[in-house]
């Protein structure tokens, strides 16, 4: 029996601060998704929505949102959260639904509309919510915690402020041709070194902005694709959103500490590694399989950092993959073809199912300005605050 | 912001000095002369918490319910540093202007276990090296008319240098 689904449809809103509800970008995105199927908004028997945190009661429940704001029509619907993995634990909320024989045919949305700035908790006074408490005691922003992690490269390996850098020039020069990207403008090693220092080692440009955005998909089963004409679609052929193993011994966001691994000893993987391993395992393929890779580079070190828990390289060589050029168009193993979050900015329910569409263009060879030639598999990859594991592989 | 009392108008720095110093969270560390910070352990399978945890044990392998408060060591080593050179969002209460500050990662040998804190007012990170070893203090977070409000941070033993000792 096959574990795999079928894209039948991509669409997103372009990403930007558009200063407009959210369910208007999750619309239009839907409605793209749904022409680019073929398939309409009546046919469609689940709905799966990415929730969002910062806009009211419609956006912890987006799934009916949508599904009102399309015109109700009976449709089933779920809704769930998972932070930045919001959108992975939607397709993969589909997914089952399908797999599972219940539907046929489903659609997925994630929009979102942004505050300005640092990404504050949500309000009141909550002693008892450690993203509430890192604030108020630590002043511990995103920032912090990426930064963290990009002077650990730094003391470990050896990696400089320059390497860091060059994430930024190579997603910056991947995303201009991207209709949907947000930041369209190519910036050099020096300009990047140049922005103001928000958090040391990483400075202005280095770090990814908040944006207004939406993406959607229409997937369906095999058979469902094949009745409609679509013989060869691109499948998702694995979900991952493990947890992580205890002891979790990586110091994440929003935490004030690891946990202790004085009594049980540390799991074979990290996190972020079993995130990228059991996506892999599900769809028995290996990293040096994968044509194309969407990750979250939040900031440019944890590009590097993803390289890694991919198994694109070794622990420490990932400066070497970007100094090489590896990872850019025309290398070895193109990584944010799209301009990646660099270019985007992070719609929180959106950025995982728009990592998708972007996979779809590229597996379906139509991502004009940026294709890889001839991808046949590719490979998105995030992480939720709060342990949620995100990666999705398609393959054509 | 209130203004002044008239007590502080008057006599400014004795009023400061009768300002109760008390911790910004409760009980999460002591402020004594040696301040620790105070997790749980749980007393079945002997796991460390921080923050400090009551109900269920989190060790997947244990089930117990009972836990033991435990002041953690005071000394650990930098696993990772950084600085904040943005005034962060509420609800961090931050001075007028807004005063930069460090935070480090710190290693603690005994819970095998990452803690993260500010560093110390004045601590140069530019100086800070993975591996250097590091102690608990307890410094100012923020203040009203009536309270110092505390909260513990990481000073460098040796401010000016350490041994680079980074294990991955």
């Amino acid at each position: 029996m096959t574990h795999e689904v079928a894209v039948l449809g991509v669409g997103m809103h372009p990403w930007g601060k558009w200063g407009k509800n959210f369910v208007e970008y999750g619309l239009v995105a839907a409605e793209a998704a749904l022409d680019d199927a073929g398939v309409a908004w009546q046919d469609i028997q689940y709905v799966a929505g990415a929730d969002t945190i910062r806009n009211g009661y419609p956006g912890f429940i987006a799934g009916a949102t949508f599904a009102q704001a399309l015109g109700w029509s009976g449709t089933r619907v779920g809704s769930c959260y998972a932070a930045c993995a919001s959108g992975a634990h939607a397709i993969n909320m589909a997914r089952a639904q399908i797999l599972a024989g219940f539907c046929d045919v489903a659609l997925v949305v994630g929009a979102d509309t942004t505050p300005k700035g640092f990404f504050a908790p949500v309000g009141g006074e909550r002693r008892d919510d450690p993203d509430w408490l890192r604030f108020h005691l630590l002043g511990a922003t995103n920032p912090t915690y990426f930064a963290l992690y990009a002077r650990r490269r730094m003391e470990a390996y050896g990696a400089t402020p320059r390497d860091f850098a060059l994430v930024k020039v190579k997603n910056s020069r991947h995303g201009l041709a991207n209709p949907n990207a947000r930041y369209r403008k190519e910036v050099t090693v020096d300009e990047v070194l140049a922005s103001p220092v928000v958090a040391d080692p990483l400075h202005l440009l280095e770090i990814c902005a908040t944006s207004d955005g939406a993406a959607a998909l229409v997937l369906s089963s095999l058979e469902y694709a094949r009745a409609r004409g679509a013989s060869q679609p691109v499948r998702v052929a694995a979900v991952s959103t493990v947890t992580p193993m205890f002891p979790n011994t990586v110091i994440e966001m929003p935490n004030f500490a690891t946990d202790s691994g004085a009594v049980a000893a540390a799991p074979e993987r990290t996190f972020r590694d079993s995130i990228a391993h059991a996506a892999l395992e599900e769809a028995g393929v290996g990293p040096e399989d994968l044509d194309v890779a969407e990750v979250y580079d939040l900031s440019t070190s944890l590009e590097l950092d993803w390289y890694e828990n991919i198994g694109l390289c070794k622990e420490g060589e990932a400066e070497r993959l970007i100094n090489d050029g590896d990872t850019a168009l025309g290398g070895r193993i193109p990584v944010n073809p799209s301009g990646g979050l660099a270019c985007f900015g992070e719609a929180i329910p959106a950025q995982a199912i728009a990592q998708v569409c972007e996979l779809t263009w590229q597996l379906r060879g139509q991502a004009a300005g940026r294709q890889v030639e001839g991808a046949q598999v590719g490979l998105s990859i995030n992480q939720g605050l709060f342990g949620h594991g995100s990666s999705v592989i398609v393959k054509r | 912001m209130p203004g002044p009392t008239r007590a502080q108008r008057r006599y400014p720095g004795w009023v400061a000095q009768l300002k109760e110093r008390v911790p910004a969270v409760e009980g999460w560390f002591t402020i004594g002369d040696a301040p620790a910070l105070l997790g749980t352990r749980c007393t079945a399978c002997g796991t460390y918490f921080f923050p400090r945890e009551e109900s269920f044990c989190r060790n997947p392998g244990c089930r117990g319910r009972q836990f033991d408060e435990v002041e953690l060591s005071r000394r650990g080593r930098v696993w990772s540093f950084t600085d904040n050179r943005y005034q962060p969002p509420a609800p961090y209460v931050s001075p007028d202007p807004f005063v930069p500050y460090g935070i480090a990662a710190v290693e603690l040998e005994r819970e095998h276990m990452v803690v993260l804190g500010q560093l110390d007012a004045g601590v140069d990170t530019s100086a800070l090296r993975a591996g250097q070893e590091v102690e608990l203090v307890v410094g100012p977070l923020y203040e009203d008319d009536d309270h110092e409000y505390v909260v513990w941070k990481w000073r460098p033993l040796r401010p000016s240098g350490g041994e680079r000792e980074v294990q991955q």
